[in-house]
């Protein structure tokens, strides 16, 4: 049950959508296709699911070629964003339309519609027409439709886009469970970055007509390939300040507010170069004056967000740093305060590429970027 | 709620009046024509009281019209069943080969759709007239002059643009998506084109197939041309109520009633259809 995608090429009249693009997923494993709309993701869907073609690529499906075969064809399970349920037919057969198709007996159609439908806790509203129900009725319903005929491969475009945050914050605690139950190859598309790292066993994020990463959500968070996917992932989002790294007493230095950070071994390239040093909010902490290789910032304003309070500061060239901390945990709210910056989290970008520059480990080699 | 003062509601009332007068008013006064003789519809000055008879559609069912000239044969109820058979035929088949086409055109993006889609809308821009001449002598030399099928094809002319023009529109209406859904669902093409496109494009296909049906029954030119007495639908076939001794005015009055009477009663009974169909969201669930 893999999916797996070669140099996939489309356009739209003279408009590149995907430009190259290979992927694979494996058997029972979620992967999430992450990025801005506009990004193809949605159209690589379509792809997959057969209903359109690509202009150049394959695509294999459990170790077939795509190639001509029909979207019926092809075994596949789709929710679609905009739920595209069907406006005539009530929602036990919309549910019930991919059983029909495979000639499936009335009990057995019936049977399976209320236990998904119960699954998915729509039994109550089964007879309702699409119009009578309500969004978040309508997005089960569609993911219904799309589980009824238990498919190997599961395509998910966006599907908590247009419920509520209640909704949503409930399916994304139950989604993966269900997933798991199925236990089918999932591809799922979201913009929504905290979805995609709570969904997937592995996130591609895409942008620029093809994938620019595709890692575990913890390589992309903590390895972003380049500035772009970092500022993509993380909220409130990266820090991002120009530096350009020195020889130190202890190895390679970047100066903030003429405080010198020692940075992690292994960046000893970057030495005189431009660079930009990418800091997470998290990987900075408040500390008592006089605590060596603190930066003196002054605090703006500070931002309760429940679980955490952001506090936005000016270090002593007015760049603009945010930092988080757990809530509740003792903060100054205004005035001069002491940073320190977790080294080990801290990240080195290309000013000129943007790429991650990864540090060379102790044999020599470079860090796999992806 | 919006609170109108009596003044204005009595104001409102009275120019819907005289708007529903302005335009109910012949349709009334042929009405009231049908039921009088031609020497009570021509007095001066006209009035509305009069006895009323049934001569006038006495004549016309039975086939035998009363002039001053003497006794005259005319084919009304003929014309009529042949009005009703040509235009009933005339949108089926219309309705059989436009809307599979609309479909194709509204989804299927072939080279060359959207010319060959404005060539068929442009059969509506050219005059009847014009096309008359040489497919009138087409028809001849092709033995399709007076036939009813020769006339039922003049009349897609007429019906097929119209018909794939206003379903092209409700199948674009359509989000791709429901239909790729039932697809991905594991149904062919044809079974979706069934289950989904025509159901959700129904009210679309009703009202294009009342519009069309109403445009072949009021015409006039083609079945002037191209058929003779007994193919004539009733269009043409009111021309035999002039006659050498004068107009029969009653008669033609009659004839109007019995002929706008299905169309009026189609419109009626499909209103609703036509509302639903021609104003745009039909579909949006």
């Amino acid at each position: 049950m893999t999916i797996s995608l070669k140099n996939i090429e489309k356009s739209f009249k003279t408009d590149t959508v995907l430009d190259g693009v290979s992927l694979s997923v494996d058997t029972g494993e979620t992967l999430v296709l992450f990025g801005p709309s506009g990004a193809g993701k949605t159209v690589l869907l379509r792809l997959i699911a057969g209903v359109i073609e690509p202009e150049a690529g394959e695509i294999w499906v459990n170790g077939v070629n795509m190639d001509g075969v029909e979207p019926e064809d092809r075994g596949i399970g789709m929710a679609f964003q905009n739920f595209a349920l069907f406006p005539h037919m009530d929602a036990f057969a919309n549910i019930a339309s991919p059983l029909t198709a495979r000639r499936q007996s009335k009990s057995v159609m019936r049977q399976t519609v209320d236990q998904v439908a119960k699954l998915l806790k729509i039994d109550h509203v089964l007879h309702h027409k699409p119009k009578e129900l309500s969004n978040g009725q309508k997005q089960r319903t569609a993911l219904a439709r799309a589980l009824a005929a238990q498919p190997s491969i599961l395509l998910l475009d966006d599907p908590l886009r247009n419920v509520d945050a209640k909704l949503r914050f409930e399916m994304r605690l139950e989604l993966p469970r269900l997933l798991k139950d199925q236990n089918a190859t999932v591809i799922y598309v979201t913009q929504d970055y905290k979805e995609a790292m709570a969904l997937g066993h592995r996130i591609a994020v895409m942008s620029n007509h093809g994938i620019q990463q595709i890692g575990t959500p913890e390589d992309i968070y903590l390895r972003p390939a380049n500035i772009e996917i970092a500022r993509l992932f993380g909220d409130p989002v990266i820090n991002l300040l120009s530096v350009r790294p020195e020889r130190g007493a202890n190895g390679v230095v970047v100066n903030l507010s003429d405080t010198p950070i020692e940075m992690a071994a292994g960046f000893e390239a970057t030495i005189g170069t431009d660079c930009v040093l990418g800091l997470r909010p998290e990987a900075l902490h408040f500390v008592p004056e006089g605590t060596p290789g603190a930066i003196p910032v002054e605090v703006e304003t500070e931002t309760p967000l429940n679980e955490k309070t952001v506090t936005l500061a000016l270090t002593a060239r007015k760049r603009e740093i945010m930092v988080s901390r757990p809530a509740g945990s003792p903060g100054p709210s205004r005035g001069r305060a002491y940073l320190l910056v977790d080294a080990g989290q801290a990240l080195l970008f290309d000013r000129e590429s943007g790429a991650r520059i990864a540090p060379s480990t102790h044999n020599g080699l470079q860090e796999d970027v992806a | 709620m919006l609170t109108t003062s009596p003044i204005e509601r009595i104001l409102r009332g009275l120019a819907i009046t005289l708007v529903c007068l302005f335009f109910m008013f012949p349709i009334v006064w042929i009405f009231l024509m049908s039921f009088q003789t031609n020497e009570t519809i021509l007095r001066i000055p006209p009035s509305v009281v009069f006895a009323p008879t049934l001569d006038n559609y006495q004549a016309l069912i039975t086939g035998k019209l009363e002039t001053a000239a003497g006794m005259l044969e005319i084919n009304f109820m003929r014309n009529l069943g042949n009005s009703l058979f040509l235009s009933a035929t005339s949108v089926a088949i219309g309705l059989l080969l436009g809307v599979p086409a609309a479909y194709a055109f509204a989804r299927l993006k072939f080279k060359g759709s959207e010319d060959i889609a404005f060539t068929l809308l442009s059969f509506r821009f050219a005059p009847p007239l014009l096309v008359l001449l040489p497919l009138t002598i087409y028809f001849q030399q092709l033995g399709l002059a007076n036939t009813y099928g020769g006339l039922i094809w003049v009349y897609q002319l007429i019906v097929l643009p119209l018909i794939l023009w206003i379903v092209r529109g409700y199948f674009e209406d359509i989000p791709a998506d429901i239909e790729y859904a039932y697809r991905i669902a594991g149904h062919d093409f044809w079974s979706t084109f069934r289950r989904i496109a025509l159901p959700l494009a129904g009210p679309g296909i009703a009202a294009a197939g009342l519009l069309s049906f109403i445009f072949a029954w009021n015409n006039f030119v083609f079945a002037l041309v191209l058929a003779s007495a007994d193919k004539q639908p009733v269009t043409v076939g009111a021309l035999a109520f002039v006659t050498a001794s004068g107009i029969q005015y009653g008669q033609v009055a009659a004839g109007i009633v019995l002929s706008i009477a299905p169309t009026f009663a189609l419109a009626l009974y499909a209103q609703r259809y036509l509302v639903e169909g021609l104003s745009l969201g039909a579909v949006k669930g």
